[in-house]
């Protein structure tokens, strides 16, 4: 049992009345609007929610963990999500299985 | 590890309007009560326990951390932390790329 774009796009038609289409369409807009802007180097933040917050990694030391060779992992811009306060507090009170 | 690099952000605000010029047959305020329900959605969800998969930007699911004891730092008594559950975020592969991409264009 997930979330997906299929439900969220449901619930727009369901909770707002846009029609299917524009429901569907929002939603792809919605992801691809937040990847767009961190594919081009920006911050999001989305308060309430939570920030997506870029980070550079220099070149570091690796190994190939079959054959034990060693290999560098190459600098890399990474996206790192730090939940936002709100969002932390609703998640802590959930109570149930431990994963 | 450096992050000092990048300075500029997209807040809420500039998302919905990225949105909206894109959408425009639809009023701006239509695509900031949309923006919002999905924010909502989506940490309902996983106030609920349950997981988000988006495929090509990534999944969010709770990951969690088992009680411990910590230290009250005014009086050092030692308390017990109950465990707890947290927001944890896995990037997708094309979001990944595309944002390691970044870094050679840069």
């Amino acid at each position: 049992m997930a979330l997906t774009k299929a439900d969220m796009a449901e619930s727009l038609y369901e909770e707002l009345g846009l029609n299917k289409r524009e429901a569907k369409e929002l939603v792809e807009l919605f992801f691809e609007e937040v990847r767009s802007a961190l594919g081009d180097a920006y911050h999001v933040k989305l308060s309430g929610f939570g920030n997506f917050v870029l980070r550079d990694k220099t070149e570091r030391p690796g190994r190939n963990p079959k054959t034990g060779e060693e290999i560098p992992i190459s600098a890399r811009r990474v996206v790192t999500f730090r939940p936002g306060q709100k969002l932390k507090q609703r998640v802590e009170a959930y109570a149930g299985s431990q994963q | 590890m450096t992050d000092e690099s990048i300075d500029r952000s997209m807040m809420k605000s500039e998302l919905i309007e990225r949105i909206a010029r894109k959408q425009s047959h639809l009023a701006y305020k239509d695509v900031e009560l949309a923006v919002k329900s999905l924010l909502e959605q989506m940490s309902n969800a996983l106030s609920s326990g349950e997981r988000i998969e988006i495929r090509g930007f990534g999944s969010f699911s709770l990951h969690f951390r088992p009680p411990r004891s910590g230290r009250n730092p005014k009086t050092g008594d030692s308390v017990s932390l109950p465990g707890k559950h947290v927001p944890h975020f896995k990037p997708g592969k094309e979001l990944r790329e595309r944002v390691n991409h970044s870094l050679k264009k840069s």
